[in-house]
């Protein structure tokens, strides 16, 4: 029986979480169920491996979806990496010998996973999923848990289905007033982890709120999402709105007809109640906000790009100096130069941040007659958003502006594939990780939103398309 | 699993924060397809300045890392944790742990030790003085012990059982495979599958 007071006052979290508890005892983590299972190339072989050895089972093949999306050439062509070659092709082996549906390289289903679920319906409020891949917080856009898992996790879930785990606490972070013209959910996002950091959301599941946050498409909040792990939280999520029924609706996997009424009466009971307490709240006000990029080594490091590169002289945390000092000098950079006037080699638009439809739309708007001065790679982050972007025309214009228009993949977004810095180059990128040699050994990355990076690829600088 | 009750071993002082995944083991090296040989790629890039840490042969043979704060966030390459093992790491402390990075260790018995910031100063301080100092950590006493110190640290019971055991997860859930099946039989009906 449920207690009355249990019913009231929950969180969005609380509420799925609540749904998927398989099994709880005292002193153990709870056993929770997965409902959707995404699987890639470079997570998964050992996985598999150990379910080989153990003698076991896929338990829920139909449950699961694998892609392949880190290793991928973004140029027409076999792989030429023998060692990518054999990772991607072990993953064919292992989803044909467990009954694994897959979009291999050509497939037009295949693209970053993160891009591909939502795509197929296959991502909906109020699902627990969860991929080995720590961008699965993209998903709970949706107003799901999604999280990422390392690779013994995946071998449980592929076994069992489910996954031992226990509830992290909760974090509101609510956004109010509206964001200006020409920022983005990037941008948002981008202040929103120099706010609290990249620990900042550890031990948490992040929920954002708030008007700002309402008013996003879905294309914007999966942005949001996408880098919870960036603020150092496992998940963060939207409750579901009209906006993502809207989306969902007449989508391959999505319910139809009375399972579509059902399904919707449920989603709108998916949000957190009025007296309901968060363990921690966070407050932004979106209407202050600029377009913001990053200048050091981790995604916490970022600015509004109307200032300068900081003095790490002007951190009083110890720590946050000398990181500032590394990164500074990892990133050839020196204190008080003007973010605007740092000069770049490369431009990436993509991953599984901003490889989406609304992402390549903002950035043909600004690349339309215009010359980009850099090497631009503009890579759509699956076959379907290639396609529909093809449909609207939109790689005429980037090709038209010197742009490469490329396949789908992770492409620059990680140095696994052909498309990667070489050592002292630097990026402004719309994926979502600034690291040390991300991007390849010595590269040098900006985290920017698409608009910024279009800009960039005009000038040559990193610029804000209002500098044009 | 390795199981770990005790360990006492020699350290490695690494004074860095944010030490993420794609620095503990650069992409490049994820594309092997076997759970072995990542102790070569283990912070690949940082090694080849002479002046890293690891490569001062004064820190030889050490077992437990003592790194800045923030350690293991970013990625969820369980191959990190390879990594580490396989170089011979058994423990890593620090004041902060990615979640995913610590999730993984626990599942393969590296264990991850949170201590405040100011003790990890001081065991890193004390490391530089002595390089050869021993320093134990006691999984059953929740306790790292070095040159008269005792620091206490939380782990909860059930992640230390399993480790102190051990024991594999799979095998634990799968005696209550029965649970799972009742769950599954009231799933929502419209939720999806893939096929
Ligand atoms: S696009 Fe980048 S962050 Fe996203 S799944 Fe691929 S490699 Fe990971």
């Amino acid at each position: 029986m449920i207690l009355k007071e249990e019913i009231m006052g929950r969180t969005l979290a609380e509420k799925v979480w609540e749904q998927h508890v398989v099994r709880r005892a005292e002193g153990e983590p709870d056993l929770l169920y997965i409902d959707l299972h995404l699987i890639h190339e470079v997570t998964s072989p050992q996985a598999f491996d150990g379910l080989r050895l153990a003698g076991r089972k896929v338990r829920r093949p139909d449950l699961t979806i694998a892609t392949e999306d880190h290793n991928v050439p973004t140029l027409l062509g076999p792989i030429s990496d023998p060692v990518s070659k054999t990772q991607v092709e072990t993953l064919r082996k292992n989803a044909a010998e467990f009954g694994i549906r897959l979009h291999p390289m050509g497939d037009a289903g295949q693209g970053v996973v993160h891009i591909i679920g939502p795509q197929f319906g296959l991502t909906q409020p109020g699902m627990t999923i969860v991929c080995g891949d720590s961008h699965t917080s993209t998903h709970g856009a949706f107003g799901g848990i999604a999280f990422g898992i390392g690779t013994s996790e995946v071998e449980h879930v592929l076994a069992t289905q489910t996954l031992p785990a226990y509830r992290p606490k909760t974090m509101a972070i609510e956004v109010s007033g509206e964001l200006p013209a020409g920022v983005t959910a990037k941008d948002l996002i981008l202040a929103i982890i120099a706010e609290i950091g990249t620990g900042g959301g550890q031990g948490y599941i992040v929920e954002y709120r708030g008007e700002a946050v309402r008013k996003l498409s879905m294309e914007g909040r999966m942005t949001v999402c996408n880098m919870s792990i960036e603020a150092g939280a496992r998940a963060g999520m939207i409750a579901p709105d009209e906006t993502t029924f809207a989306y969902l609706k007449g989508r391959p996997h999505a319910p139809e007809g009375e399972a579509w009424d059902q399904a919707v009466e449920y989603w709108t009971s998916l949000r957190t109640d009025d007296d309901a307490v968060f363990d921690k709240v966070v407050h932004i006000d979106a209407s202050t906000l600029t377009p913001y990029v990053t200048w050091g080594t981790n995604p916490g490091q970022g600015l509004p790009l109307g200032e300068s590169v900081p003095d790490p002289e002007s951190f009083a945390d110890p720590v946050a100096r000398s990181a500032a000092e590394r990164a500074l000098e990892y990133m050839g950079l020196r204190a008080g130069t003007p973010l605007r006037e740092i000069e770049v080699d490369t431009v990436f638009v993509g991953s599984c941040t901003n490889g989406r439809i609304e992402d390549l739309r903002s950035a043909a708007e600004i690349l339309r007659g215009r010359q980009v001065t850099t090497r631009t790679l503009i890579v759509p982050g699956s076959m379907m958003v290639k396609r529909q972007a093809e449909e609207e025309g939109l790689h005429e214009v980037f090709k038209a502006a010197g742009a490469e228009w490329r396949e789908a993949g992770c492409s620059m977004c990680l140095g696994m594939n052909p498309d990667t810095l070489k050592p002292g180059e630097r990026s402004a990128s719309t994926s979502n990780r600034n690291f040390e040699g991300r991007q390849g050994k010595g590269g040098r990355t900006h985290l920017v939103s698409p608009q910024v990076a279009a800009a960039t690829a005009v000038t040559g600088r990193l610029t804000a398309p209002a500098d044009l | 699993m390795e199981a770990f009750t005790t360990h006492t071993g020699t350290a490695v002082p690494l004074r860095r924060s944010n030490v993420d995944t794609d620095q503990i083991i650069p992409a490049v090296w994820l594309k092997q397809v076997s759970r072995t040989g990542f102790e070569k790629g283990l912070f690949a890039a940082w090694r080849e300045d002479p002046t890293f840490v690891l490569n001062d042969p004064s820190y030889e043979g050490a077992s437990i890392l003592v790194s800045g704060p923030d350690f293991g966030t970013g990625s969820s390459r369980e191959h990190a944790v390879w990594a580490l093992q396989q170089y011979g790491f058994r423990v890593v402390i620090a004041a902060r742990f990615g979640d995913i990075f610590r999730n993984n260790s626990t599942k393969m018995g590296l264990l991850p030790v949170v201590l405040p910031a100011e003790r990890v100063e001081a065991l890193q301080a004390a490391v530089e003085a002595d390089p050869k100092l021993e320093v134990t950590v006691d999984l059953g006493e929740r306790q790292v012990r070095w040159a008269g110190e005792v620091v206490a640290f939380e782990i909860d019971d059930y992640t230390r059982w399993r480790l102190t055991e051990g024991l594999d997860d799979i095998g634990l859930t799968l005696r209550h495979a029965d649970d799972v099946a009742a769950y599954e039989n009231g799933r929502q009906p419209w939720l999806p599958t893939t096929v």
